[in-house]
């Protein structure tokens, strides 16, 4: 089976402490299309950097396989793997740039160490530089860059040696929102110009809408939420719906029932004429919609007499949408 | 103006002062390129195979660690006589700035050793994977990203070495090896001859001073930090 991007199988990946152990992954099952972005959010401790650490072969699964581009990397003997992550990018949260090295050192150092000729590598060092912005700047060191500048001299370093595949661990949340923006931008045009398969971790769902075709959540090591975006914005009351999608807080006051109504890939407009069509008595009391994933994406809450409240469910839902009563207010 | 004809007359200044002076930097030179040659393998192995290093291995850790603290631990002249039976095989004699290299090297590299391993730690572990990543073999690693970016580090450390060395190599002095120290002993602490001791120590508070300035000016220049 030759299976281009990522594919995990049941991977588990158990850390022994002195008391006990840490299952940090419990049979994750994911598959990375070649050429999408795929998002993984989740709480704190939920396994997402493990997840990354055993694609990039650092960590070693307990059990299950980790492929990339066809290649079992979890097996690879250590001679197998330098040469597999030749194909792996990484973008680290701090960065990590070697401080010892200019900007176009640090981008070049992966061309370094596959032998590429200097010339060549000058070369390529100065199309990396211009591709991320930061033409010119080639001789100041990690020191001398901004925040910003530095992560975009680590993403054109994880490019360097073009990899099929980019791994990222939170390559934005030490970046003011505006600069997050534009290195967003930067990972998305790159996809899209030399069909990369993207694997980003992130904590913030801003970063999740803005680049991410699909997205996993995991829970204490397991998938808890799994899909394309907006599949899985679509899904009313589940917790990426709900973070995807935040509803702005209810106004005061209000009678009768709340009904959430959750929709995706819908035309907006007919959402509404739906709604409007409800009758007496409905109202939307607050509402979200969001452009994810290319497509139009909402979550709506409506305010419905008590005893219309079963009636207004059965035909939101006749009419294709998601929908669920909330409890009375 | 009558003390500095005085100093300025004397054979001991005059005759032996520039020799004690040439084989104070002889004696400290060899010894410290052999500590860095040494002690700074020593240093790599012992950070590479601790846990969370490159190539971590409990047992060998554990080894090169004791050795180390043997050396580290041993009073600098109980050392030098010890090992005068390898100086005279090594050197063919146990006196003379020559046979001091020997006790001043083994001194030094698990010192250095330490200082080296502390520096080395200093580099987080997310450059190396970064390094790792790229598809760099250990010994890249090793060279590429662990010396390179804790050079200023590895630097400060060799200049605190060298400056050991100085005073040890006085001490040296004491069991024959020449050298200010030796004099400083023999003219000043046997023949009472203050002023010859005083001209030796300001020598070798110059020479400190040098070292020091030299070390901190180059780790400086390489700190890009
Ligand atoms: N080297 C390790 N040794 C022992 N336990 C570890 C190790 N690395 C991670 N863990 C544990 O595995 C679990 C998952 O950690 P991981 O770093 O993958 O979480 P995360 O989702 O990336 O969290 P965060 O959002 O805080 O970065 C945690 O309980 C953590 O304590
Ligand atoms: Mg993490």
């Amino acid at each position: 089976m030759v299976d281009d991007g990522i594919v995990l199988n049941a991977l588990r990946k158990v850390y022994p402490l002195r008391s006990g152990e840490v299952m940090a992954l419990d049979g994750i099952d994911l598959r990375v299309q070649r050429g999408a972005v795929h998002g993984i959010v989740g709480e704190s401790g939920a396994g997402k950097s493990t997840l990354i650490r055993c694609v990039t072969g650092l960590e070693r699964p307990t059990s299950g396989s980790v492929w990339v581009d066809g290649e079992e990397i979890s097996a690879a003997g250590e001679r197998d793997l330098r040469r597999a992550r030749r194909r792996i990018g990484m973008v680290f949260q701090h960065v990590h740039l070697f401080d010892a090295r200019t900007a176009a050192d640090n981008v070049g150092y992966p061309l370094r160490i596959a032998k590429v000729p200097a010339a060549r590598r000058r070369e390529r060092v100065a199309e990396l530089l211009e591709l991320v912005g930061l033409q010119g700047r080639g001789d100041s060191y990690p020191a001398q860059l901004s925040g910003g500048q530095r992560q975009r001299v680590g993403i054109a370093r994880a490019l360097a040696a073009d990899p099929s595949v980019l791994l990222c661990d939170e390559p934005t949340s030490a970046l003011d929102a505006a600069t997050t923006r534009q290195i967003l931008r930067l990972i998305r045009d790159v996809r899209d110009r030399i069909g990369l398969t993207v694997l980003i971790i992130t904590h913030e769902m801003s970063v999740v809408r803005e680049v991410c075709d699909s997205v996993t959540l995991l829970d204490r090591g397991r998938v808890a939420e799994h899909g394309p975006l907006a599949e899985v914005a679509g899904r009313p009351g589940t917790r990426l719906a709900r973070e995807l999608i935040p509803l702005p807080p209810l106004p005061a006051g209000g009678a009768g029932a709340g009904v959430e109504v959750a929709f995706a890939g819908a035309d907006t407009a007919s959402v509404f004429r739906t709604i409007g069509g409800l009758g007496d008595g409905v109202e939307v009391a607050a509402g979200t919609v969001e452009t994810l994933g290319g497509t139009q994406a909402g979550r709506l809450r409506l305010d419905v007499p008590a005893d219309r409240r079963d009636e207004v469910l059965r035909a939101l839902r006749d009419a294709g949408l998601h929908a669920e009563g909330g409890e009375a207010r | 103006m009558s003390w500095l004809t005085e100093l300025t007359s004397n054979p001991a200044i005059t005759d032996r002062l520039p020799e004690a002076a040439v084989e104070t930097l002889l004696m400290v030179g060899w010894s410290a390129l052999l500590a860095a040659l040494g002690g700074l393998p020593l240093g790599l192995w012992l950070r590479s195979s601790d846990p969370g290093g490159l190539r971590p291995h409990r047992a060998v850790n554990a080894v090169l660690s004791l050795v180390v603290n043997v050396g580290r631990s041993l009073p600098f002249i109980i050392l030098a006589i010890a090992l005068i039976p390898v100086t005279r095989w090594l050197t063919g004699s146990a006196l003379g700035w020559q046979a001091a290299v020997v006790p001043l090297t083994v001194g030094a590299i698990p010192f250095y050793a330490r200082l080296a391993e502390a520096a080395v730690r200093e580099v987080p572990a997310g450059k190396v994977e970064a390094a790792l990543l790229a598809g760099a073999s250990r010994r890249q690693v090793l060279a590429g990203v662990l010396v390179r970016e804790s050079l200023p580090g590895l630097v400060s450390g060799f200049t605190v070495t060298v400056v050991a060395l100085v005073s040890y190599s006085a001490m040296a002095g004491a069991i024959g090896a020449g050298g200010l120290g030796f004099l400083a002993i023999s003219y000043g602490y046997n023949r009472f001859q203050w002023d010859v001791m005083i001209v030796c120590v300001v020598l070798i508070v110059l020479l400190v001073q040098l070292l020091q300035t030299v070390g901190d000016l180059v780790a400086r220049a390489l700190d890009h930090r």
